[in-house]
């Protein structure tokens, strides 16, 4: 496997890091505070091609990969998490889910916009009852003439305010648990959508999460995602990338926290010396970083199998337990690090701690993910050891 | 219009410099290698002025430096620049300033110019004098220390802001010109992701010291390098304490005649 970046991943990468440490930095602290969400950051990343990344050229993306995705996420999450999210959550699962399985008109519609960052994809799949169980979702969608009637409630939805685009998956047939869903595409401004209950949440907070209510909501049968009834292998097989791009930003989240505490450790004195040269300290360092190393390594491995087409449910799922496991990690060791300070909001490293926590519940949790990789490895034992 | 903009490879802004044990150099191992700051906004200028006059305007990239080069000579071509000559020989590892001046001058005029745009100083070694031995060996004005350019309406010549102590100084010059960038000239953009696969396709051209016809290095023996040296560790401080300050100066004035002996 590839570990090295090529010329060109080198270049991407100097891109995002110079804007998430220039343009992004300069207004991560108070959309945090203020718990806004920053459309000019969005509308920059359109600019400089990142809310395109998988897309097509044809359809005005640059056709790159998940690992390139991958880097972005990073270097945005060592600066701002939550602006991560829309990047990842549109790139991976919006943009890729339109790219596949909509019809020519619905992708000449709509991907132009979306890969130029015009037009934020958000995707809705959870409801107070159905969450990583796709197959308990209850929203109805009744066919009726040309058009689909959807009512029920989505919850929990990243960025769901700013969407242009709105991937939902909604129940087209109640006898058929798994094969009775269906996956909409639905424009904000459809009569009958509107948007619920804004979440407060505890980290996190540059990017909103909010409440979808769908009341007789019209949606055009054209609108339909691949066919009726394939709305749960739609959901299903976009987890991979999604979980690539949580884990991507969780190994952001880590790198952003261990930088603070070296920097940190290597300003602050006690006791006659600098905190760096305490044998504790170095332990800590020592630790933080061979957790870093080797979360970097599951999900550049699970990034570059995405790319080669491979089937990598397993990798993304390690790279997702890992990484957020350890992003969590060294930012409580980080914050240790800091010391009171380190439990201010003066510090990056506070906003870090609580941002890291979610990453291990979203896009599946990690007992979720624990199920994904236990099935599949003993999948693999029963065919080396026939039982 | 023909606007060539200059490229220097130089140590990151964040590197951590070491001269290398011969005292030949620096230390190269794990130093990432960047585009000189000042530069980008060479660059940065040339695409704003082919964007302003479009037409078949073309800004040419010109880097002398090692093979390693072409990453950042990609760089400059991500960000919008059309094409690229990359003067690179063995024998110009590294060079004396009125070298590079001579070989980009030659290569300059080769490929021929109406303006040229870099930094006004490279911020490794900070010499400044590449610039001028350009413009001395084409026989162009050069204004240093750009901070503001416009081309005058009819787009004969060249105007041109310098910050200077107390004010502004407004500069117009004949066409060509070489101008050097300040800080602050403008704000030089990423090398977007389209950019960055345009880049891939555009064409590096490299040149030899014999392609550019020299028999022998140019300009050589006008300047040396001896040698390297780190800066000597800083010496330490001495804190003069006395209940009142005028004891505390006197003090001070004593240890410097009588200790320092440089008073």
């Amino acid at each position: 496997m590839q570990l090295r970046l090529s010329e060109e991943e080198r270049m991407i990468q100097k891109t995002i890091r110079d804007f998430a440490r220039k343009d992004l930095a300069a207004v991560a602290d108070q959309a945090n505070l203020d718990a806004v969400f920053q459309d000019e950051i969005y509308r920059k990343l359109g600019e400089l091609g990142f809310m395109g990344v998988t897309v097509p050229e044809e359809y005005g993306g640059v056709d790159l990969g998940t690992f390139c995705l991958t880097l972005a996420l990073e270097e945005i999450s060592m600066v701002c998490p939550a602006t991560a999210i829309a990047v990842s959550v549109h790139n991976e699962l919006a943009n890729s889910i339109v790219l596949r399985y909509g019809s020519d008109a619905v992708k000449n519609k709509f991907l132009p916009a979306m890969a130029s960052g015009r037009s934020i994809g958000v995707y809705a799949i959870t409801e107070t009852e159905a969450g990583s169980d796709v197959s308990a979702i209850r929203m109805s969608a009744v066919r009726e003439g040309d058009e689909y009637i959807l009512n029920g409630n989505k919850i929990f939805i990243s960025t769901g305010d700013k969407a242009g685009v709105i991937i939902v998956v909604a129940r087209t047939n109640a006898d058929d648990r798994t094969g009775g869903l269906t996956a909409f595409l639905v424009e904000p401004n459809f009569p009958g959508f509107s948007i619920g209950k804004t979440e407060h949440k505890m980290g996190m907070k540059a990017s909103t999460t909010v409440e979808l209510v769908f009341e007789d909501c019209r949606v055009p049968a054209g609108n339909v995602l691949g066919s009726p009834g394939m709305g749960m292998k739609i959901a299903l097989g976009a987890l991979d990338g999604g979980r690539i791009g949580i884990a991507s930003q969780a190994l952001g989240i880590a790198q952003g926290a261990m930088d603070s505490a070296v920097l940190f450790a290597r300003e602050r004195s006690q006791f006659g010396q600098r905190i760096i040269d305490f044998q504790g300290t170095k332990w800590k360092i020592a630790d933080m970083a061979v957790k870093l190393d080797a979360a970097r390594l599951l999900v550049y491995r699970a990034a570059r199998m995405k790319d080669a087409g491979e089937q990598c449910s397993k990798e993304a799922s390690m790279a997702k337990l890992y990484a957020t496991r350890i992003a969590n990690e060294i930012a409580y060791e980080s914050m240790q690090i800091h010391g009171g300070v380190g439990y201010t909001e003066e510090f990056r490293i506070e906003r870090l701690f609580r941002d890291a926590r979610v990453t291990e519940i979203y896009e599946g949790t990690s007992e979720i993910q624990r199920l994904v990789i236990a099935k599949k490895v003993i999948e693999e034992y029963e065919q080396a050891y026939p039982s | 219009m023909k606007i060539i903009v200059l490229l220097k490879r130089v140590p990151d802004t964040e590197a951590k410099i070491l001269i290398n044990q011969e005292g030949t150099g620096i230390r190269k191992d794990g130093v990432k290698f960047v585009i000189n700051t000042y530069d980008e906004y060479g660059i940065e200028e040339g695409l704003k002025l082919k964007e302003k006059l479009g037409g078949d305007s073309k800004v040419t990239v010109f880097c002398l430096g090692p093979e390693e080069s072409t990453e950042v000579i990609r760089t400059a071509l991500a960000m919008g620049a059309d094409d690229a000559v990359h003067i690179c020989d063995p024998a110009l590892e590294s060079p004396a300033p009125f070298t590079t001046s001579a070989v980009l001058a030659k290569a300059i005029k080769d490929e021929g110019f109406d303006i040229i745009f870099c930094g006004k100083q490279g911020i490794d070694d900070d010499t400044a004098q590449v610039q001028g031995g350009i413009a001395e060996a084409l026989g162009i004005p050069q204004v240093n220390i750009a901070s503001s350019f416009e081309l005058s309406e009819d787009g004969s010549r060249a105007l041109i802001g310098r910050r200077i102590e107390g004010g502004n100084e407004k500069i117009e010059s004949a066409l060509p010109v070489i101008v050097t960038c300040d800080k602050g000239i403008n704000e030089p953009r990423y090398a977007s992701l389209p950019g960055i696969m345009k880049a891939k396709k555009k064409e590096i051209r490299t040149r030899t010291l014999a392609d550019l016809g020299f028999d022998e290095m140019p300009a050589a023996g006008r300047s040396k390098i001896l040698k390297w040296l780190p800066l000597p560790k800083g010496g330490e401080c001495r804190m003069v304490e006395a209940e009142e300050v005028s004891d505390a100066v006197k003090e001070l004035a004593r240890l410097l005649r009588e200790e320092a002996k440089i008073i």
